[in-house]
């Protein structure tokens, strides 16, 4: 717990809850997310670990009942009051299933930089390349750029659209679940760039793979369902500490494969 | 074992028989217009127009110009109007809990379904009673276009909404994520993903206009002059062929028309079967 106090904190919740119209699905969360680090969110499914991602960019908005109380915040301001465009400037998502738009490479790319204002060819063609390399995905596709992104395999539609994220320069980079369609190899590349990524970016993934929170995280959530199936917060914690002396006999429970 | 074979092949060459004969009807009707009708088409055919009168002289010339008259000008109507529409009910009502909006939204749900099981003949008759008698426009290809936008925009909006459903949510997400709103999300990534579909949509509402006759009997007034404005009259070709085979002598006049109309759908369909399987090649 020492390393976590002197930790930025990028993101935050406090007191968070969400309901789906009188379903209550987050109860009452309160989570620091630290800057430049990993953190996993693990637990059984339905136990709404991507509702509370999907908060911190408020893709929630989207779905019609949705009600939350409490507040989330980017760098110390509330998200709710933020525009809602600037905040997902600034939290970027990769989803679980790869999802390039039918466009060349190029524009899945420049999509972001050109909603926000870039429109000169040669920067974009400068960006594109950075966000490319970034996502390790620059060596394969250099050639192929004017190709549809749709022509790509799993694992590379999984890098561009995370090159597609980067693009926009977020502070932060929401996953969810980004692995799970894919194979194995394509996994643990898409791991490794997670590992290069935080450097630059604040990482929250959802996982529903133990091992991969394990391997890439620095800090893991755990969380879990209450008897009225509404998704608590039961810790979170450095990943080796979580894994070897979980706090709540819960959380070791789960670790340990007992359920989920 | 032998017993469930032979079950498999008897189910199996009755869908076969079923499916054949299905294409042998199609090739009967068409070869059928094209034999009888093929012999009389000249190029002189095409360039002159019907003299009139009971002999049914005379070629198609003033009927191809009023047919692709009237698709344009109800394309120009129905189009904006029915997608409009169909991108409103799929991409922006869905994001509210609004009562009143979900109310409008089923209502508008409902009648549209309505509306495209309407026999065509009503629709004749309104625009007949509203833009011909009341609003005072006579038998005209304004009348008719309008009233024919009016059968034709429950097509393009039913074609339209399926079009932009098939569209994976998980790219509008993606594009909300990166910070677009609805719009851009709607005109710079749905749209384009739903092109095909839309167009196929297009495409069946104006193959609706060239076959349709019943709604313009009442509503082109029949003039086989060419037409010269908006306000003209005019007939189309099917409505030429409904004319020759029941008010002049000139079956095979009728047959030949025919043959150039089932040509013509045959070549709309394969032009936007080109154009769109280009598009999607491009995407993918």
């Amino acid at each position: 717990m020492e390393t976590e106090r002197t930790e930025n904190t990028r993101m935050m919740t406090e007191n968070f809850s969400l309901f789906y119209g009188s379903f209550k699905a987050l109860n009452n969360i309160t989570i620091k997310i630290p800057a430049n680090r990993i953190t996993a969110f693990i637990g059984p499914s339905g136990c709404g670990k991507s509702t509370l991602l999907r908060s911190f960019n408020r893709m929630n908005d989207l779905i019609p009942g949705v009600i939350t109380t409490g507040a989330v915040f980017l760098d110390g301001g509330d998200v709710a009051r933020e525009d809602v465009v600037q905040l997902r400037k600034k939290v970027g998502m990769v989803f679980q299933r790869p999802n390039p738009f039918p466009k060349s490479i190029f524009d899945n790319v420049a999509y972001g930089p050109r909603l926000h204002g870039t429109k000169n060819r040669s920067d974009l063609a400068v960006l594109v390349e950075k966000s490319l390399k970034r996502a390790a995905l620059w060596e394969e596709v250099r050639d192929d750029l004017h190709k549809s992104g749709m022509s790509l395999s799993g694992g590379q539609q999984q890098r561009l659209c995370i090159a597609r994220a980067i693009a926009i320069e977020p502070e932060v980079i929401l996953m969810d679940e980004p692995a799970s369609a894919l194979d194995p190899v394509a996994t643990l590349k898409i791991e490794e760039l997670m590992n290069e990524l935080k450097k630059n970016y604040t990482i929250a993934i959802v996982t529903h793979n133990m091992q991969q929170a394990g391997r890439v995280s620095d800090y893991t959530a755990f969380m879990l369902t209450d008897e009225k199936r509404a998704g608590n917060l039961i810790e979170i914690g450095p990943t080796k500490q979580i894994f070897t002396t979980p706090s709540d006999s819960r959380t070791e429970d789960y670790i340990s494969g007992r359920f989920g | 074992m032998n017993r469930r074979n032979l079950t498999q092949n008897t189910a199996f060459g009755v869908f076969w028989l079923t499916g054949a004969i299905a294409v042998l009807i199609m090739v009967f009707v068409v070869g059928y217009v094209m034999v009888k009708g093929l012999p009389g088409i000249t190029t002189e055919f095409f360039t002159t127009s019907p003299r009139g009168g009971l002999s049914g002289e005379g070629g198609i010339y003033s009927t191809i110009v009023t047919t692709f008259y009237m698709i344009i000008v109800t394309l120009t109507f129905a189009a904006p109007l029915g997608i409009g529409a169909a991108i409103y009910l799929t991409e922006y009502s869905s994001g509210t809990d609004n009562k009143a909006i979900c109310k409008l939204v089923s209502i508008a749900g409902f009648g549209v379904e309505i509306l495209a099981g309407v026999p065509s003949i009503i629709f004749g008759l309104f625009g007949y009673a509203l833009f011909v008698s009341a609003l005072n426009m006579g038998f005209s290809i304004l009348s008719a276009s309008l009233a024919g936008a009016c059968l034709i925009i429950p097509v393009i909006i039913r074609t339209t909404e399926e079009a932009l459903k098939s569209v994976p949510a998980g790219y509008r997400e993606g594009s909300l994520a990166l910070g677009a709103n609805r719009w851009e999300t709607t005109w710079k990534v749905v749209l384009p993903a739903a092109l095909r579909g839309i167009s196929t949509g297009i495409l069946l509402s104006a193959g609706r206009i060239v076959s349709e006759t019943a709604i313009f009997f009442v509503t082109l007034g029949g003039s086989y002059r060419v037409p010269h404005s908006l306000m003209s009259g005019g007939r189309t070709m099917a409505l030429h062929v409904y004319y020759l085979a029941m008010e002049t002598r000139a079956f095979d006049k009728a047959m030949s028309t025919a043959a150039v109309l089932v040509a013509m759908i045959i070549i709309m369909n394969l032009t936007i079967n080109t154009i769109t399987s280009r598009i999607s090649v491009k995407q993918r």
